[in-house]
């Protein structure tokens, strides 16, 4: 014994770190990223390979020459970022609108706040949400799955169920004709369907959640609470009127909503600290997709509730607490 | 049916490596160093002088005031030195140290193997028994058992609950009680529920320790009013407050204490010194202490006499591994890193950790990435992240409707945390933080 430690107790720590936190996370999303490449093709592949390239590279130049600190791209949450926002992204989109995306994500949304931990809106989100303000053309035709596998950007395009469900509502049709266009719900629950590069496969998606839950990465709370929402907010619109309102299994199936639910609504730096809070944060984001959805302008609204209820986290925090040890009684 | 609480925890590695090794007694050793304060409470006043002649069990420092305790000599000798020694807390205090010779015990001690069943002294005099005999809580917070005994003006206890829970990783001091003194346990809560007039005793053991279960029911038929219930491995269970929430389902109010819902609770292992204090007359001069860490040769449940360094206790366990890097005295959760071997055993130490390099390691610290883990570990239902934070940014003002002091230190946050944030380091630094600004402020007033 040459030398000892003294230091205050606890002596014990978990074994679970941020980077495999972070790890865990990819891995979860490989089986959505695989359906992708065999739907969508080569395009898939150079969407993440540039977008998590760009986000590691931008984090690593912005602390390097900018804030001048020590690297963080090891824990792997740029990595997370860069594959979040590829999945939610159409694989036709040329590579240089990606690398804009990545730039406002890990430069605007992460960095500029002070990195990990600090950001107050998901940074793939705001990156995603960017580029579909300023290229809003190449980022509402989707390509269409299962093509001449090397199309990349020459690949035919077509709407998004969610698409179909605006345009047929507009022109006043109903519900069962619309229904008639869409790809049936088996192909949806598999992914044959248009739509960005990771949202289309409900299958692989829940594999992916199923696995975020054993690994303990993530609980329960928020992605239920936003299912559950969407779908008894969507259920009583579809019981109103059936002719003018889709069905909740349509709403689940659809577009982003089990992307954002599983992996986007769930990240750790903005959403609530407690349970409850988590509850009241879930519920808000499926209110508010389900009024995009429905009611607004977009024919997809997960992405924009998520950011909105981002903007909440810090109140929710502040007015939700933890219920106290013994306070029970004293309020006897 | 396993019993729990519902809030909060963690469920940290057992590595109870010990568990169902038999209690070896460590030989006498050369020399003990007995402090004067081993208790909460106010150091007891030194009896004896430099060249006194004392005998094993012989009172050589008294306690005054009321909470206070009695020290007494654990061996026979000649007390070479009245002196200030570093204890486990680090600071140099108090100490009588005795050079020790043949063991001769006090003759009113009954040192004979022969279980006394029979109680057959009257109430006044159990509790002049256990005031007289040193008896402490033996869980680690040392609390003096006549002071617990004694309830306020109008409080009222209904039902006593005793902590077999262990819940530290690794220590087994306690459960080798269970298996080797089950029913001698069982006397000494007979004694305190007669004392405090409780019809009803519940013993909280957590499942991990079937055996210790078993071997108390075995003997419980005997004994009316007294039930052993099972509870689930996780910590901190054995925290004051949880077990009854367990066990009652009622919750301490923050700030209460156990009586202010009618109930008492005493550690399993006072239990026994009660037994030996108030049965067979024996002041508390020895206890169990578990030995402990993956690289000793031979980890041990050892009975040992207080006083005895630390150092003994390591060289019967094998001696000091070449990896060694970090001393505790207590369970991995709660316990103090030693600076020194020279430490004397106390009254409320349950076991003495050896860790290596590896383990005792702090890893560095990274951002807080909220990922909520430490506010769904605590099981007093705080926030120490925001603790930290606020702690971080000296804004103390917000730290009492934070609730920093319901915080009892279990340490499950920072041991949860993945970005290896040394949160209870902050909560502390809060808490001392939060009383000097309130000095302060009283101090302007």
């Amino acid at each position: 014994m040459s030398m000892i430690t003294v230091s205050p107790a606890p002596h014990d720590h978990t074994q679970e770190t941020v980077k495999k936190l972070m790890y865990g996370v990819l891995i979860a999303l490989v089986p959505a990223s695989i359906v992708s490449v065999i739907f969508f093709g080569v395009g898939t592949i150079i969407l993440i390979l540039t977008s998590m390239l760009s986000c590691v590279a931008f984090e690593y130049l912005i602390q390097k020459y900018i804030l001048k600190n020590e690297s963080t791209i090891s824990d792997g949450s740029a990595m997370v970022t860069g594959l979040l926002l590829a999945l939610c992204l159409p694989a036709d989109i040329p590579f240089w609108i990606v690398i804009i995306g990545s730039l406002v994500a890990i430069g605007v949304a992460k960095m500029s706040f002070g990195g990990l931990g600090n950001n107050p809106f998901n940074p793939a989100i705001v990156g995603r949400v960017f580029l579909f303000v300023s290229f809003p053309v190449q980022m509402s035709t989707y390509p269409k799955p299962l093509q001449n596998w090397f199309a990349y950007t020459d690949a035919a395009t077509g709407a998004t169920p969610l698409g179909m469900m605006k345009e047929g509502i507009k022109n006043n049709e109903t519900i069962s004709d619309i229904m008639s266009k869409v790809p049936d719900y088996i192909d949806m629950f598999l992914g044959k369907m248009g739509g960005s590069a990771g949202e289309i496969s409900a299958i692989a998606l829940i594999i992916g959640f199923i696995y975020l839950l054993a690994r303990k990465i993530i609980t329960l709370h928020i992605p239920i609470s936003i299912l559950l929402t969407v779908v008894i907010f969507t259920g009583i619109l579809w019981k109103s009127d059936p002719a003018r309102y889709a069905d909740p299994l349509f709403h689940l199936l659809s577009g982003g909503l089990l992307l954002g639910a599983i992996f986007m609504a769930t990240d750790y730096v903005t959403s609530p600290m407690t349970a409850s809070g988590m509850w009241v944060y879930g519920i808000g984001i499926g209110i508010i997709t389900v009024l995009i959805r429905v009611f607004g302008a977009y024919p997809e609204g997960v992405q924009f509730a998520i950011l909105i209820m981002n903007a909440f986290v810090p109140l929710i925090n502040k007015y939700i607490k933890p219920a106290r040890f013994g306070e029970r009684l004293k309020n006897e | 049916m396993l019993k729990t609480f519902r809030k909060g925890g963690i469920h940290p590695e057992e590595n109870k490596i010990t568990a169902g090794k038999p209690i070896v007694d460590l030989p006498v050793p050369p020399v003990v160093i007995l402090p004067t304060l081993q208790h909460i409470g106010t150091p007891a006043t030194v009896l004896v002088k430099k060249g006194d002649k004392v005998k094993t069990g012989q009172m050589i420092a008294a306690g005054e005031g009321f909470i206070a305790a009695n020290v007494h000599s654990s061996v026979t000798g000649t007390v070479t030195r009245v002196d200030k020694f570093t204890d486990a807390s680090g600071y140099k205090r108090m100490a009588i140290e005795i050079g020790t010779g043949a063991d001769e015990w006090m003759d009113d001690i009954d040192t004979g193997p022969g279980l006394v069943r029979e109680i057959s002294i009257s109430i006044p005099e159990i509790m002049v028994r256990i005031w007289d005999k040193g008896i402490v809580g033996m869980g680690g917070a040392t609390f003096p058992t006549h002071v617990k005994m004694a309830f306020p003006r109008g409080k009222k206890a209904s039902i006593l609950i005793i902590n077999g829970a262990e819940c530290e990783p690794y220590i087994t001091a306690d459960h080798s009680l269970m298996l080797e003194k089950g029913e001698e346990i069982l006397i000494g809560i007979r004694i305190i529920m007669d004392a405090l007039g409780v019809e009803k005793a519940i013993v909280g053991v957590e499942n991990n320790k079937y055996d210790g279960i078993e071997n108390l029911r075995k003997f419980s038929d005997k004994y009316p009013g007294i039930s052993i219930q099972g509870l689930k491995v996780k910590y901190p269970q054995g925290s004051e407050k949880h077990l009854i929430k367990s066990l009652l389902g009622r919750e301490v109010p923050s700030g209460g204490l156990p009586i202010d819902i009618g109930t008492v609770i005493f550690n399993i292992g006072t239990m026994y010194a009660v037994y030996e204090a108030v049965q067979k007359n024996k002041p508390l001069i020895s206890r169990i202490v578990t030995v402990t860490g993956k690289s000793l040769k031979y980890p041990s449940n050892f009975r040992v006499r207080i006083g005895t360094p630390v150092s003994e206790l390591i060289k019967a366990a094998g001696g000091l591994p070449e990896n060694a890097n970090k001393i505790i005295a207590g369970g991995p959760m709660m316990g103090k890193a030693l600076n020194t071997l020279e430490v004397p055993v106390t009254k409320g130490m349950s076991g003495l950790l050896v860790l290596d390099d590896v383990e005792s390691g702090r890893k560095p610290v990274q951002n807080c990435i909220r990922c909520s883990r430490c506010v769904s570990v605590c099981p007093m239902g705080i926030e120490p992240y925001l603790i930290m934070a606020m702690v971080e940014k000296e804004k103390c003002e917000f730290l009492d409707d934070c609730h920093i002091n319901d915080c009892m230190e279990c340490g499950s946050c920072s041991y949860i945390c993945p970005a290896n944030r040394p949160l209870l380091d902050y909560i502390r630094l809060g808490k001392t933080k939060l009383k000097k600004r309130k000095q302060a402020l009283k101090e302007a007033e």
